[in-house]
Formats: structure tokens, sequence, C-alpha cells
């Protein structure tokens, strides 16, 4: 456990290192956050009674997505990994006295909380003084924000998981790309990254919300300005703590069936 | 005046070799080059998937129905494909200057925006493209526009200024790589996001941003303006030639990249 852990430090703090390009990803994300914005105050204003949720809870679940934009964006993908399958620096990795699986997962969650850290503060704080409806309200309870912190941490667990499955999958097609544009798209769409789940049609939510994909962003976002029920919020943290066990069985399945006939490439 | 048109002649000739070289470098590759068209599609299609399902809650936005929104959406992802497969070669040009290869394109004698425009050459980008036309037909369909001669000149005025305005942005793109050695993440949000949020009427997002689209970058020109001609809900004529003269966004935006050569310092190797 140790070597991941120092794993995870390092990677942690080497993301810290880049502040500039934490600055350039702070005004673009809150710029995407305003517009995003605008665009359902449009549609609010067309027709308030078909709003699925209250404006300021889309105004919260807006800037909550932009400010944890590195939690849950799936593809922000780890170029190093799939450089290392092409270029045969695995060999490396696999000479080392650790597990591949938990070693990458580390890293990644590494690399994602760094780039947080770095930029969910500011953009949060400046949502803060934006006047309501528009801007970000506090939670709805103590509660509430207890278990958002809990689920936003579940649902990068899960974001993960799923990108190691295609870090799995890319030693067998060697050629991510097309794997990765599938994923990242499919993804995107299904976990409400595009539209929010209550925007979409109610069959189609449904059945969205049982799939894992609905266990990323969805489910923290959604808490925090309290637009779950206490059913739905016990239904989808259950989701969620069995999507990330099944997810992650899954990915140690496929790492094992990789590493036994893994091709070294290039020399 | 005729050793400018045999300039441009030359240019042109220039600039069509370049492409067919692209081209068949690319086709040396088939099964990457459907894979990233694919990927293209893909991409704007959730963005299509995104109005679609709005558009299943509410009926309107803005005054603006389903099929009219879908109208300026295909046009904006249309001129913005025309000037990605164009001007691509800008988006890697900050690697040019940070390796210094942009040296040997100073030494050769022709002009060097054609060289860095016939660097690169995105044929890829056909996917989105595919997805604009069907979009586009779609919504020459369902909207209830009465076509005449003066509201096709419109579209293709549109398609020719908003090509330009993209182009212009991605020229200053480039042109602030001399004094960054490195893209600015932050130009980002005036391409993509502009295509990205293209897909709503400028006006959708309030008075603010209509007028920064309309004096600062003219995307409004060359989409939210035009667009109220086709739909009737302007009928005087300038409407007409207005997306041409979003065209003089280029102006700046050449002169910033004269600016830049004037003070490239090569990095050397």
């Amino acid at each position: 456990m140790k070597k991941y852990i120092s794993f995870f430090r390092l990677r942690f703090s080497m993301g810290l290192q880049y502040r500039t390009a934490a600055l350039a990803g702070i005004a673009t994300q809150f710029f995407w956050g305003f517009m995003e914005l605008m665009m359902f105050r449009a549609f609010y204003q067309a027709d308030s009674a078909a709003f699925p949720m209250s404006m300021s809870a889309t105004a919260s679940y807006v800037w909550l997505q932009q400010a944890f934009l590195a939690f849950f964006a799936v593809w922000m993908m780890d170029n190093e990994i799939f450089d290392s399958i092409v270029n045969g620096n695995i060999a490396y990795e696999l000479c080392r006295p650790v597990s591949i699986y938990t070693m990458w997962f580390a890293r990644n969650i590494a690399n994602r909380l760094s780039r947080a850290v770095l930029r969910c503060f500011p953009i949060l704080a400046v949502a803060a003084l934006i006047p309501h409806p528009y801007g970000i309200g506090a939670p709805a309870d103590a509660g509430h924000f207890v278990l958002f912190l809990i689920t936003l941490i579940l649902g990068l667990a899960v974001t993960v998981s799923f990108c190691m499955l295609v870090y799995m999958l890319a030693f067998f097609t060697i050629s991510p790309q097309g794997l990765r544009i599938l994923f990242t798209s499919a993804v995107e769409f299904l976990a409400g990254a595009i539209v929010p789940i209550p925007f979409l049609p109610d069959k189609i939510g449904r059945v969205l919300e049982l799939l894992p994909f609905a266990s990323m962003q969805n489910v923290a976002l959604r808490i925090y300005s309290g637009s779950m029920d206490t059913d739905a919020m016990r239904q989808a943290v259950l989701l969620q703590v069995f999507w990330l066990a099944a997810v992650t069985a899954a990915g140690r399945l496929l790492c094992k069936a990789a590493e036994r006939q893994v091709t070294v490439q290039g020399g | 005046m005729r050793k400018y048109v045999r300039r441009i002649k030359y240019n042109r000739k220039l600039y069509k070799h370049y492409v067919s070289i692209n081209f068949r470098s690319m086709m040396q590759y088939k099964t990457s080059f459907l894979l990233s068209s694919v990927g293209q599609f893909l991409v704007s299609f959730n963005v299509f998937l995104g109005v679609f399902f709005m558009f299943r809650r509410f009926s309107k936005v803005e005054g603006f129905t389903y099929s009219e929104v879908l109208l300026c959406f295909s046009i904006v992802l249309m001129e913005f494909s025309l000037a990605e497969m164009a001007a691509r070669g800008f988006d890697g040009f900050a690697g040019m200057v940070r390796t210094g290869e942009f040296d040997r394109v100073l030494v050769r004698p022709q002009g060097e925006i054609i060289q860095v425009l016939g660097s690169k050459f995105e044929l890829t980008r056909i996917g989105r493209m595919l997805q604009a036309v069907v979009m586009f037909c779609y919504g020459v369909v369902k909207s209830q526009v009465v076509w005449d001669f003066p509201k096709v000149l419109t579209v293709i005025f549109m398609l020719i200024g908003g090509t330009a305005v993209f182009c212009g942005l991605f020229l200053i793109y480039a042109a602030l790589c001399f004094f960054t050695l490195d893209g600015l993440e932050f130009m980002n949000v005036f391409t993509d996001g502009a295509r990205e949020f293209g897909k709503y009427p400028a006006g959708v997002y309030g008075e603010k941003i209509l007028l920064f689209a309309t004096f600062f970058v003219p995307y409004a020109l060359v989409q939210y303006y035009p667009l109220l001609y086709i739909l009737e809900r302007r009928t005087s004529i300038g409407y007409v030639v207005l997306p041409l003269a979003a065209c003089w966004f280029l102006a700046p935006a050449l002169g910033l990249w004269k600016f830049g050569v004037r003070h490239y310092k090569s990095s050397g190797s």
C-alpha cells in the first residue's frame, strides 16, 4: 500500500506545478459555465414550467461541473500510459514489483485531484459572488454537503476505473484512438455532461440513472443542490458503490489477461 | 495589377499542390483517417443530441423553433469545418515556432502564410461537415422558410464570412505563438467555444454577449443577423451583405501576424 501512496504523492505534487496552465483553464471553464448558464436562462424564460430543476439548482450544477471538470472529464486520459503501450516503455513498468492496475489507478486519481485542487476554488469563489439564481447557492444542508463530498470522491473513483478499462483495452488494440473517441463521446452524453440527466425525457433518464455512467458526475452535482429525494439518494450512492466494485473488478480481470499476453512494442 | 493576379494564380496552384500532398499522405493511413472522421462526427453529434433533447422538453427558445436553431447550428458548423480544413496548419504552429521549424519557412522564397496553411490540410473534418449538411437539409425542409434568391445569397455570404472569421481566429492564435512560444489554451474559447455555443442564435445568450459578438469578434454578423433575415424577422436588404463585412476581421488578424513575424526570434536548432 505504501508504494502506491508514494506514487500518488509524487503525481499529485507534480500536477500542482502547472499553475499557469491552471490559470488558463480557470478562465476557459469560467467562460464555458457562463455561456452554458445563459443558454439555460433563455430556456427558462421561454418555458419555466417545463424546467425539471429550479434555476438555482441548475446554476449550482453548471458551476460545480466546471469547477470539478478535471474529476469527471473522461477525455482527460493519461497520454503517457497510451504512449508507453505503443512505444514499448511498458516493459519497465512490468518489471516493477507492483500491480500495474493499482499503480495506474493511484496515478490517475492523483492527476485529476491535483488539477481540480488548483482550479476548483477560484471558480467556486467567483461563482458564489454571482447573484441568485445564477450563482452557486449554499448546499441544501450540512447533511447534503457531507454526502456531496462522499459522492464526489466515489464519482471520481468510478470515472477513473472506467478510464482504466480503456487503458487495458489499449493493450489489445495498440492504437487507442478509435476506442478513445467512441468511449469518450458515449460517456460524455450518458453521464449527463452534455445535458444534465433530469433534462432528458423521463423514460431515457430513468434507464440512464441505473447505468454506471450516471454514477460519475450526476450524483454528486445533483445532491449538492438538494434536487434528489432521500430514496433516490440512497439508491444513487448504493449504485455508485456497486459500479465502482464491478468496474474495478472487470478492469483487474482485463489487466490480468493483458499482462499474460502482452507484446512489448518497439526495441 | 497584373503582377498581383499572377501572384494569386501562382499561390493558388501552390496551395493545390500542398493539398494534394497532404491528401496523398493521409490516404496512406486509411483506417486512421476513417476513425478520425468518425470521431469528428461523434463529437459534434453530441452537441446535436444536446440541442435535440432540449427541444424535446421546450418548444421554443427566444422565439426560435427547433428547425430554425438547427439551421443556425448547421451553418456555423459548416463555417467552422471549412475554416478548420483550410487553416488547421495554424493549430500546430506553436510546435513550429518552438522547434525552430519556422526558420525553414522563412528562408524559402514563398509567402509564410501559404506555407503554414499548406503544412496541414485536415480532411477528417469531413465527418463534421457531413453532419452539418444533413442538419441543414433537415432545417430547410422543416422550417417554413420560403427561399428566394436573396436568402440563398445570404447563406452563401454567411459561409464565406464565417469561414473568414474562424480563419482569422486561427491566424490570431498562431500569431500569438510568436510571443508566448506556446499555444494559448484560452484562445479555444473563441474557436471551439464559438462552435459549441454557435448552436443557438447569439441573441439567446443575452444582450452583452450579442454586443461582444457584434463588435469584438463578429460572430453575430455571420450567424444571428443574417439568420433573422432568412427567417423574415428583419427585411432590410443590408442584412444580406452583412456577413461579408465580417471578412474585415481578417485585417487585424493579418496585421498581428505580420507584426509577429517581424518579432520572431528563432529558438534555434
